[in-house]
């Protein structure tokens, strides 16, 4: 297909605005001299009981507003479990969990008031780990677990710590172990990461004299955080028109800023205080301990495989340290329950997946929502059982590989991808064949490879709708509720209404979000934006079309099979010299022969639910529903140079390639792939969130927590674009930015084996481990 | 309270800042100059990043009081007539997805190529490791430097 917009590098949309410094973020919006300022009082212990709280002394100080507690705000929130309240009520239970709030004229006022308020705890035993937790006897976090609303499927275990088991079962487990020649069984885990997006957290509540809540957010969310607004505040006689969120510019989300957390409390505060804007702003420091974290994972491995190369049995077990509340972060650990099988056609299957409270900071959506950690033992797995049975490792994966018609886990039938020609074509980038042997002695070089996919993960009901708007000059406004949160979101959107309405991009504009005037958007996470509210854009734009050719036909009388749109005006098949530019009448109407005008302004709407999509699943199987609309699919392998001495590694190339139906904007897709691969590979080589063992975190702040600086970039990126259209994506396009994370711990792991002979199954895979597991060793180094 | 003068994106000012304000809050709240942002508030991450005198510095460490007499330029003040070259190619290249250090990042590129017109890849490299971007990769940020020097022979 020939398209004129689709498919091509077009620049940025928001590229003047962002580099100009117009470009307006939540801390930039200036509310006057009403605003008032709020610091959290956090808790200190990782599980105790709340005996007292004094704020008299906070109270007393010059500045001071006024202070809450819990007692104020006795409101439960939470996006998949409502397990959570806007401030501690009896007991905490994380370090860092918001406690009270001090409101004041001056920042710095309120900070000092913040350390006057006296909270007496009483402790309670505290679990930081998962298996811990798991353990007869372990101490309870939330002894009312079964009274907790939740989503249909989520399924948690009263008078446990297990919020939610996500069980699916295909085949006969057994038999496939017994038709097995080898089988392995290995235990992998993965620590807690953080998002680190530059900006930090921040909302402003203002609640007007009328009684409408309006909150600015550095928000991924802004109809679902206006829902959880809604929903949690409605005791204070709250509905949904009357509260109004409002999301400008946002900088980087990764998962971090979906949902709801610390925006719930600036909104709550508001309500108090008529009148006056709340402005709450994480520090550093607040962002790494009270937002989502990265889950937790212990994933324990059991595969069974014939000599033949061929995967009989998958047994995996992944027990996820989910935090203190669950409330987003269970969806992860349901959407890997699903797809724990990664992407192979694996006939007999039992995958547990267990979301496991500890007194450790929330878990919740991270870029790649739980596959980069169930990747890391899989993938890893996959490369030894290849070896031990002396297959060459990307001619299993091939063999394995699941093509479409296969089925997956839950028993649904596998989308169109182009999973082998992403392995042969990254094979091909890394010249997989060529030995490898360093010139320098004190180095070894290893080749790593790994396969991805990961579908979005959402309710069945997760929507997106589009409204679009002509101006005089042709022109258009673009209204949308997603979030540009870097990808690129406003340029393809425009590029995908230009296609259908034959208006150069450039002429489209997309704004940030406002609730009141944006029409509904679920969220913008789980890598699924371009497609969901690409087909609603689409679909806007096809109806304005059609009304375009409607009125053409009334008014000139020719037939609509035969118009059509090019260079911003309306032509017809069958009448060569008709040529009606958009610009005559878009907005003002045709002018007829008798003085009167026919039309008026034309705006478009549009409107998309993926309506076969069903969690209605049976909970011991997880057979019988449609969870996941479909997967994104890839492959990636990399050069990795490691000192032989200092454990340091280096990726001197890397190759990933993504199968993204159609790639709308081929640039941006790459610019994701590079963005998405350097974020994974902090992951592996020396990210680490570490916590002391009172539940305290030792490195929330950029000189102790380590992010890729400009000198951590590899030699060498080869972003490859693979296209097998998704049959209901717009223009067949699928998402991708989450994915490009996904294949780095393995990568880096098998190639630390394939240099070594050392197999690390813990991440971080840091310099400091791999020279101590070569001196474990003896020296020895060529595995 | 003090007074200081200032000479802020070639504009003359004078204001009263507290003696313990950050030369980042005294332009964000006082000044109106949005495009320094903050970060993570101890000079880790350059966000903040403004130019001193023609130096680039992190806003966020150095006191307003200390900068009595000295001239500041912002990213606003670089966008004043237009974009430049080096904003165009990072136009070009994509050189920013969510844009939050766009502006420390683009401070620093000019202090860059005011003192080595044409760097290598290396000193690039070099010149940047004080601006944490974590949506990137920053591959497209050395693109576009690169562009913008070759634009300026």
């Amino acid at each position: 297909m020939d398209y004129k917009y689709i498919g091509k590098s077009v620049p940025r949309i928001d590229g003047k605005e962002k580099v100009s410094g117009a470009a307006i973020f939540g801390d930039d919006i200036d509310f006057g001299a009403n605003l008032l300022y709020a610091e959290i009082i956090s808790s200190t212990k990782a599980h105790a009981l709340i005996k007292s709280i004094d704020t008299s002394r906070a109270e007393k100080l010059e500045g001071v507003v006024k202070v809450f507690t819990g007692k104020d705000f006795p409101f439960k929130f939470g996006l998949y479990m409502k397990d959570r309240y806007v401030f501690a009520q009896d007991r905490v239970r994380f370090v860092g969990e918001q406690v009270a709030a001090v409101v004041a004229r001056t920042p710095q006022i309120a900070k000092r008031a913040a350390l006057l308020i006296e909270i007496e705890y009483e402790a309670l035993p505290v679990v930081l780990d998962q298996m811990d937790a798991l353990k007869d006897g372990a101490v309870l976090l939330h002894p009312d677990l079964a009274d907790y609303p939740h989503v249909p499927w989520f399924f948690p275990k009263e008078k446990t710590n297990i919020a939610h088991w996500r069980k699916t079962r295909k085949g006969d487990l057994e038999k496939g172990f017994a038709d097995a020649d080898v089988i392995l069984e290995e235990t992998y885990e993965v620590p807690r990461y953080a998002h680190c997006a530059i900006e930090t957290h921040v909302a402003i509540g203002k609640y007007d004299l009328s009684g409408r809540l309006t909150v600015w957010s550095s928000s991924q969310s802004p109809h679902t955080q206006r829902h959880l607004f809604a929903e949690a505040l409605a005791p204070l006689g709250l509905t949904h028109k009357d509260v109004r969120v409002i999301a400008p510019h946002v900088g980087g989300g990764f998962g971090g800023k979906a949902g709801v957390t610390m925006e719930i409390i600036p909104a709550a505060l508001a309500t108090k205080l008529k009148g006056y804007a709340v402005k709450l702003r994480w520090t550093r420091e607040q962002e790494f301990v009270n937002t989502y974290q990265r889950l937790g994972v212990v994933a324990k491995l059991k595969i069974g495989v014939k000599n033949d190369g061929t995967i009989t049995a998958l047994d995996h077990k992944i027990y996820w340290d989910a935090g203190a509340y669950v409330e987003y972060g269970a969806n992860v650990v349901n959407a890997v329950g699903l797809s724990a099988i990664g992407p192979y056609r694996i006939p007999n299957v039992s995958i547990d997946s267990v979301c496991v409270y500890t007194n450790l900071p929330p878990g919740g959506a991270y870029r790649g929502f739980g596959y980069s950690e169930m990747l890391f033992g899989l993938e890893s797995l996959i490369t030894t059982v290849a070896n031990k049975i002396g297959m060459d490792e990307i001619a299993f994966r091939r063999h394995n590989a699941i093509l479409e018609g296969d089925t997956t886990a839950y028993g649904v039938k596998m989308n169109p991808n182009g999973l082998l020609e992403a392995i042969d074509k990254v094979k091909k980038a890394i010249d997989w064949d060529k030995k490898l042997v360093s010139k320098d002695p004190t180095k070894a070089l290893g080749k790593g490879f790994s396969l991805f996919w990961k579908a979005p993960a959402m309710p069945p009901n997760a929507s997106s709708s589009a409204f679009l708007k002509f101006n005089e000059d042709a022109s258009i406004n673009l209204i949308i509720s997603g979030m540009d949160i870097g990808q690129g979101y406003q340029t393809v959107m425009a590029q995908i209404a230009a296609e259908i309405l034959s208006v150069p991009p450039d002429k489209i504009r997309v704004e940030t979000p406002d609730t009141d005037r944006n029409p509904y958007e679920w969220q913008t996470v789980a890598s699924h934006i371009t497609w969901s509210s690409g087909n609603a854009v689409k679909k806007a734009a096809i109806d304005a079309r059609e009304q375009i050719f409607a009125l053409v036909h009334r008014v000139f009388n020719l037939p609509i099979d035969e118009l059509f749109l090019e260079d911003e005006a309306v032509k017809c098949n069958t009448d060569k010299s008709f040529n009606l530019p958009l610009r005559s009448f878009i907005v003002e109407g045709i002018a007829t022969k008798d003085g009167t005008y026919k039309g008026g302004p034309i705006n478009g709407r549009g409107m998309f639910m993926p309506e076969y999509s069903s969690a209605a699943g049976d909970p011991e199987t997880s057979q019988g529903g449609h969870p996941n609309v479909h997967y994104t699919v890839g492959a990636g392998a990399l050069i990795l140079e490691i000192d032989k001495e200092t454990g340091k590694m280096k990726v001197l190339k890397v190759a990933e390639a993504i199968d993204a139906g159609k790639a709308i904007n081929p640039d941006l897709i790459k610019g994701q792939i590079t963005g998405g691969l350097l974020q994974g590979l902090a992951t592996v080589l020396y990210e680490d969130m570490r916590y002391d063992k009172h539940g305290r975190l030792l490195n929330p702040n950029f000189t102790d927590y380590k992010i890729p600086t400009s000198m951590d970039v590899p030699d060498e990126i080869i972003p490859i674009i693979v296209e097998v259209p998704q049959p209901d994506g717009p223009f067949g396009a699928r998402g991708i930015g989450e994915h490009t994370m996904l294949p780095a711990a393995p990568m880096i792991a098998n190639a630390v084996f394939d240099a070594l002979g050392i197999r690390i199954r813990q991440m971080p895979i840091t310099a400091e481990k791999v020279a101590l597991a070569i001196l474990d060793k003896g020296g020895k180094t060529d595995g | 309270m003090a007074k200081i003068r200032i000479t802020l994106n070639k504009e003359k000012r004078r204001l009263d800042v507290e003696t313990n304000e950050t030369l980042l809050e005294v332009l964000r709240d006082k000044l109106g100059m949005k495009s320094p942002k903050c970060g993570c508030d101890r000079g880790d991450c350059g966000s903040c990043a403004v130019l001193l005198s023609g130096k680039s510095v992190r806003s966020c460490l150095i006191l307003a009081i200390e900068c009595d007499g000295v001239e500041i330029t912002t990213l606003e003040g670089i966008s004043q007539d237009g974009m430049n070259k080096l904003q165009e190619a990072f136009i070009e290249f994509s050189s920013f997805q969510c844009g939050y250090c766009a502006p420390g990042v683009i401070i620093s590129a000019t202090e860059l190529l005011k003192a080595n017109p044409h760097p290598s890849l290396d000193e690039i490299k070099e010149a940047l490791s004080g601006n944490l971007c974590r949506c990137t990769g920053y591959t497209p940020i050395f693109d576009a430097i690169l562009a913008a020097t070759k634009k300026e022979k």
